[in-house]
């Protein structure tokens, strides 16, 4: 038993534990989902935050620890992001086709998301770091972690408000888009990663190459009109 | 792989110099997006290994997401004392969001997708 005490002190120490852990849960998540048939709920990045953290508060561990490893797969997210260039190079003659209608539905989009989320959340009475850490929930993480610190938010709470809205927009993707009637793809992927970005752009790409396009192009436009809006929003909206 | 990843990182890193460097309020990484996109254009298209490299990454971008979804258990205490104000919030900002850049987009984007 003290041998057992002694090795997981040791691991506990190196980055090992929190890498090992984090993909061997992620490959059990996956099979799982398989399992559930693929259900919007059976989501594998869900399923596997919610074991991890599971896991994390039965062994008493704190984050950071498990932080030291896992930061490797973090990491990935920004040459990830930047791979986002694939696919809308692979659609770039129909983007730069529908510019004229790009810019003013990301505007849009962005403009009520963010202003709704921090007005319902004010009046429902969540205090003023909360209100602000949900500003920039509808971009992809480290745009939200800088932006939420930039305005006075919580980033770790702006990264937990990105990871929610990205599942809720999973969720309400298909039976949206079906009850407004928007069927063109191009529209689609951008409501996709304007709302959700890279977790509901990635599940586009499943469908659809073009969806993928237009969400690709879509997260890195709303990063731009995000961080110009939400501080703005800020002020107005969480005083 | 190790090329592609290799040029995947760089970008990053242009990126984040030049975000830096100018000041532009954006982050590294979209600035790193938007320098491999110019290389694209530039050179014709990506080679089949940034091709297989990239878009494996971006089949697994929901496990990049796990690291920092699970530091929802340092701020569960938070998300307690305002569960309800998020429960209403998130959905309906994110169902607004989705609805208004759809439609906006339908309605504008007259032009035939010939793929």
């Amino acid at each position: 038993m003290e041998k057992i005490f002694h090795l997981w002190v040791y691991l506990e120490t190196t980055p090992l534990l929190g890498l090992a852990v984090t993909l061997v849960v992620w490959h059990l998540a996956g099979m799982l989902a398989n399992r559930l048939g693929n259900a919007p709920l059976a989501n594998p990045m869900l399923l596997s935050v919610i074991m991890l953290s599971c896991l994390l508060i039965a062994t008493d561990t704190p984050y950071s620890a498990y932080f030291q490893g896992a930061q490797y797969v973090h990491f990935l997210l920004g040459p990830a992001t930047v791979a986002l260039a694939l696919p809308m190079y692979a659609n770039l003659r129909r983007i730069s086709r529908s510019a004229r209608a790009i810019i003013p539905a990301l505007l849009a989009g962005s403009v009520v998301a963010a202003s709704s989320a921090m007005l319902l959340a004010r009046w429902l009475g969540a205090p003023s770091v909360v209100v602000r850490s949900l500003g920039p929930k509808s971009v992809t993480t480290p745009i939200a972690m800088g932006i939420a610190e930039q305005i006075g938010g919580q980033p770790s709470l702006a990264a937990v408000f990105v990871l929610l809205t990205g599942l809720t927009s999973i969720i309400l993707i298909p039976p949206t888009m079906k009850l407004f009637r928007i069927k063109d793809m191009r529209a689609q992927g951008l409501a996709a990663g304007m709302a959700g970005h890279g977790l509901a752009t990635a599940r586009m790409l499943l469908i659809s190459e073009t969806a993928g396009a237009f969400g690709g192009l879509a997260i890195g436009l709303n990063g731009l009109i995000t961080a110009i809006i939400v501080p703005l929003l800020a002020t107005f909206l969480a005083p | 792989m190790l090329n592609a990843l290799t040029l995947l990182i760089v970008c990053q890193f242009i990126g984040e110099v030049t975000a830096r460097f100018l000041g532009i309020p954006l982050p590294g990484p979209v600035v790193g997006l938007i320098v491999l996109l110019g290389l694209l254009v530039w050179r014709g298209g990506p080679n089949a290994e940034v091709e297989t490299t990239g878009n494996w990454l971006l089949r697994h971008f929901g496990l990049l997401f796990v690291p920092a979804g699970v530091g929802v258990i340092t701020q569960l205490d938070v998300i307690g004392a305002n569960w309800l104000a998020l429960l209403v919030a998130i959905p309906v900002s994110t169902l607004l969001g989705l609805v208004v850049t759809g439609v906006v987009m339908q309605r504008l984007d007259r032009t035939e997708d010939e793929g």
